[in-house]
């Protein structure tokens, strides 16, 4: 466990995704399996267990600590571990013993205990640690270890540790499991190559980048497949003899939520789309998606009112042929002939256009941008291969502007993580005669210089606090860009706003200026005023 | 009388009407009481100033000679009377073992004893005498860290991560962020102490304020400006020193592969640290931990605390908890940038 928290703390104030590498293979060489398995998994994001919930911490620091002071911390520091991390105070004198266990160890300790005996024992492992690996023990029991290391970099360190290809690691990722002593003999050079064909894994997805002005004026409009982009989610369906199961893009199993979609499926393929509500071939709003992804098993009547459908734009394997080492051209006619054998009237193909000219290209991103269903449109190099991350220059996405309103700032809390102590989540509002209504709130789209700028106003323009929240002068307007407007009771105003963000901080704009609640209202597509 | 009756929070600061006298102003006074000589206490332009000798000569240094038309320099303990000579207010400095030169003030009017504390530190400091215990009826404290999640460790113990980081990153440059005034001499002396007897080098920023340092018979070592050295690039495993502003400014971009380091009490939030792109943070604090600003309100046990700058609010609640009537003042305008914690 040492050894584990010094590279936590090392890994978290170093810059640089090269110098981390090289921390974290260092640590792979020195560690024994199983501990840097965990290691790896809790790095990657792929422990599937929290030890104890962030409850479970906040119970027992309230018997060690006053409610108030803690409160008071918490909101300053603006993250539970490292709050408990400072404030615990050991029992009696037992601080800081050595040495700690192992990791594996720890995993195993918490993975088999009972749920009344979990706090007793997280109380004992606190009482011995450094605050450092406190914070590091209740970041690796709640799965919030964020040190940037992104899963995707720590298959490249597993890749240049054994000397494979991270290709090869990707294939295999999900069909493996911590403390992968498998994936780690074989890098080693001591066992074969773990074998996942018959398992129903996830596969990572490709992605797209999006499309700036200079970029989409240089491309030879000929060698791109043109597609609509569907406002779903993106959804990759496994289906194999062992099994079949729907994942969304980051590899979490929502095969129940869907099991209306999931059911019809009896070809083996693995098929890459977006996940839409779908009456027969009309696409149902985003909005109305939502109702589905609320619900984890879902009843029968909301099935039958809001049924899943999937728009169909890639194959990655076809009868346990792997597909993705052909370009898109092949894929797709490969996915056209396959289309057409299932015959699945939940299954839909992604229509491509046929564009030759920049104008076609400009006339069909501006039509498609008028449909609710759509939020853009999507260019593919024809002659891609299927490569899992976000590759550069092979898939772009043309997304619809933004759009755009004046908001007023209501409320001002303080921010987490990076921007712990800072304020910087806003709620902001819309005027309604003379009464501001607040219609969402953004944590985003201002730089670091914005932000300290921000949390100084609000510091001297406070003028009521309701817990963490502070109500702030109503006199600041910011322009604030969003990607959808819909109805909502959610909200006092009636409206709930789609990734609201900042656009443009207008320190010049009086607040009387801002714009009303009926302009906003007038942005909601009209397709969408029956939901909600 | 009780304080409150002629104590008030105007827009230059706090003041003392019965005195006519403001403390640590931060616009221009005919008459001002400055606690010490950061900054955001310590501006220039007043008419009369009280402050120690050495309060005044950093004032001096900072500001330029005419930094106020009548300094008037005030002995630890030694008393001055204000205002109406029939109902006369008693001003006397005590020291805030905070940084060189720092000052209580004590104000007593109509037997009503109120403390200003400034800033203050409750740790051995080699720079100033230690903090006084004055008995009063409102005691005023900062809160800079006035959170529990505030224990500052050892300097000693923080001082050797820096040299730890020398030996393994011996091929960098050891950029230190100090602010100019305390934390910078503070550091250099701790150094000093730990066996580090290497030249030391600083930015231009520093050079008055380490010269006064040792003028008043602190051992600093050899100190070597930045910009005198010709070639940067025997930097390389040295230390650096430059006010936090220089961290990530142009300046440091002549030297050769930086570590950077910062000295503040707030680099025990590590979300702080990575806010200002710190490789190492070093929790060094010239302002109380939270222990210390519990054992101080139980050693002067006040009738009442009055709690200024800071975490106002849990400083306020543990008052309260421990017995004590409490209210937080808001002065706008102190440590604006936090650099100085």
């Amino acid at each position: 466990m040492e050894a584990f928290s010094e590279l936590l703390e090392q890994l978290y104030f170093t810059r640089g995704t090269k110098a981390k590498a090289t921390l974290i293979e260092d640590y792979l060489h020195r560690t024994p399996d199983p501990d840097r398995g965990w290691a790896v998994a809790a790095l990657a994001g792929e422990l599937r267990f929290d030890f104890f919930k962030r409850n479970t911490i906040k119970a027992l620091m309230l018997t060690r600590t006053d409610p108030t002071l803690f409160a008071l911390s918490y909101d300053y520091v603006g993250e539970m571990s490292e709050t408990v991390a400072h404030l615990w105070r050991p029992e009696e004198n037992k601080a800081w013993t050595t040495p700690l266990p192992g990791l594996a160890t720890l995993v195993d300790q918490f993975a088999v205990a009972k749920k009344q005996q979990v706090p007793n024992l997280l109380a004992q492992w606190l009482d011995v640690m450094t605050p450092a690996q406190r914070w590091a023990l209740i970041k690796l029991g709640t799965r919030g270890l964020r040190v940037g290391i992104s899963a995707r970099s720590m298959k490249h360190i597993l890749a240049n540790y054994g000397g494979v290809s991270i290709n090869d690691i990707e294939a295999l990722w999900h069909g493996i499991a911590p403390p992968y002593s498998t994936l780690f003999s074989w890098l080693d050079g001591t066992g074969p190559k773990p074998d996942i064909a018959n398992q129903v894994t996830f596969h990572p997805v490709m992605l797209a980048h999006p499309l700036d002005e200079q970029t989409r004026q240089k491309l030879v409009i000929k060698d791109w497949q043109v597609e609509a982009k569907f406002d779903g989610i993106r959804v990759q369906l496994v289906s194999k003899p062992s099994g079949k199961a729907l994942f969304s893009r980051t590899g979490d199993d929502i095969s129940h939520a869907f099991s209306d979609l999931l059911d019809t499926i009896d070809h083996h393929c693995i098929l890459d789309g977006e996940l839409l509500v779908m009456h027969g071939a009309k696409i149902d709003t985003f909005n109305q998606l939502q109702k589905r992804l609320n619900k984890k098993r879902p009843s029968s009547s909301l099935m039958a009112s809001l049924p899943a459908a999937m728009m169909v734009y890639d194959v990655l394997q076809y009868d346990n042929k792997a597909l993705s080492h052909l370009p898109l051209s092949q894929r797709r006619s490969a996915l056209q002939s396959l289309m057409a054998k299932m015959a699945n009237p939940r299954l839909h193909l992604s229509p491509c256009y046929d564009v030759t000219s920049h104008e076609q290209l400009a006339l069909l991103h501006h039509s498609l941008c008028k449909t609710p269903e759509n939020e853009g449109l999507m260019l593919k190099r024809k002659d891609s291969h299927y490569i899992p991350g976000r590759p550069k220059g092979i898939w772009y996405k043309w997304k619809r502007d933004p759009l755009l309103v004046d908001a007023v700032i209501m409320y001002a809390q303080r921010g987490h993580g990076k921007r712990s102590s800072y304020y910087s989540d806003f709620t902001f509002g819309a005027w309604e005669g003379d009464t501001l209504l607040p219609i969402g709130k953004a944590y985003s789209g201002f730089t670091d210089a914005d932000l300290k700028k921000l949390d100084n106003w609000v510091r001297r323009h406070t003028v009521g606090r309701f817990g963490p929240v502070k109500e702030v002068q109503k006199k600041l307007v910011v322009e604030v860009a969003f990607d959808a407007v819909h109805l909502s009771t959610r909200h006092k105003s009636g409206l709930a706003l789609r990734f609201p963000r900042f656009h443009r901080i207008r320190w010049d704009k009086p607040a009387d200026e801002a714009d009303s609640l009926d302009t906003v209202k007038a942005l909601i597509p009209p397709s969408s005023h029956h939901g909600d | 009388m009780h304080p409150e009756h002629w104590m008030s929070v105007e827009e230059a600061g706090l003041f003392c009407r019965p005195a006519n006298l403001y403390i640590d102003p931060m616009l221009p006074v005919t008459r001002a009481v400055v606690t010490h000589g950061h900054g955001d206490h310590a501006r220039s332009g007043h008419q009369c100033v009280y402050a120690s000798a050495l309060t005044l000569k950093i004032m001096t240094t900072r500001y330029g000679e005419d930094m106020a038309v009548s300094p008037l320099p005030l002995r630890m303990g030694e008393s001055v009377v204000l205002g109406d000579e029939h109902d006369p207010v008693l001003l006397t400095l005590y020291p805030a073992g905070h940084i060189l030169g720092s000052c209580q003030v004590l104000l007593v009017y109509r037997n009503t004893r109120l403390v200003i504390s400034g800033d203050y530190k409750r740790r051995d400091d080699p720079t100033c005498p230690p903090f006084e215990v004055i008995p009063c009826d409102v005691f005023i404290t900062e809160a800079t860290f006035g959170l529990p999640v505030f224990t500052h460790p050892p300097i000693e113990q923080e001082i050797q991560k820096l040299l730890t980081s020398l030996r393994v990153f011996s091929h960098n440059c050891h950029l230190v962020g100090t602010y100019a005034l305390g934390k910078c001499q503070r550091v250099i002396i701790a150094l000093r102490q730990a066996g580090y007897h290497k030249p030391i080098y600083i930015h231009g920023a520093l050079e008055k304020l380490c010269k006064l340092y040792a003028d008043e018979g602190l051992e600093l070592g050899e100190l070597i400006l930045v910009n005198d050295v010709i070639d940067k690039q025997t930097l390389t495993g040295e230390i650096v020193l430059a006010p936090p502003s220089a961290l990530n400014d142009r300046w440091s971009r002549k030297l050769p592969d930086t570590r950077t380091v910062l000295a503040s009490g707030w680099m025990q939030i590590r979300a702080r640290a990575k806010q200002r792109q710190v490789d190492l943070p070093l929790i060094i604090s010239d302002h109380c931990d939270w222990p210390e600003l519990i054992q101080t309100l139980e050693e002067v046990s006040p009738q009442e605390v009055w709690v200024t700058h800071g975490r106002e609010d849990a400083l306020v609640y543990q008052a309260s908890r421990m017995g004590f009537k409490a209210k937080a003042l808001s002065l706008i305008g102190y440590e604006e940038d936090e650099e100085n914690g």
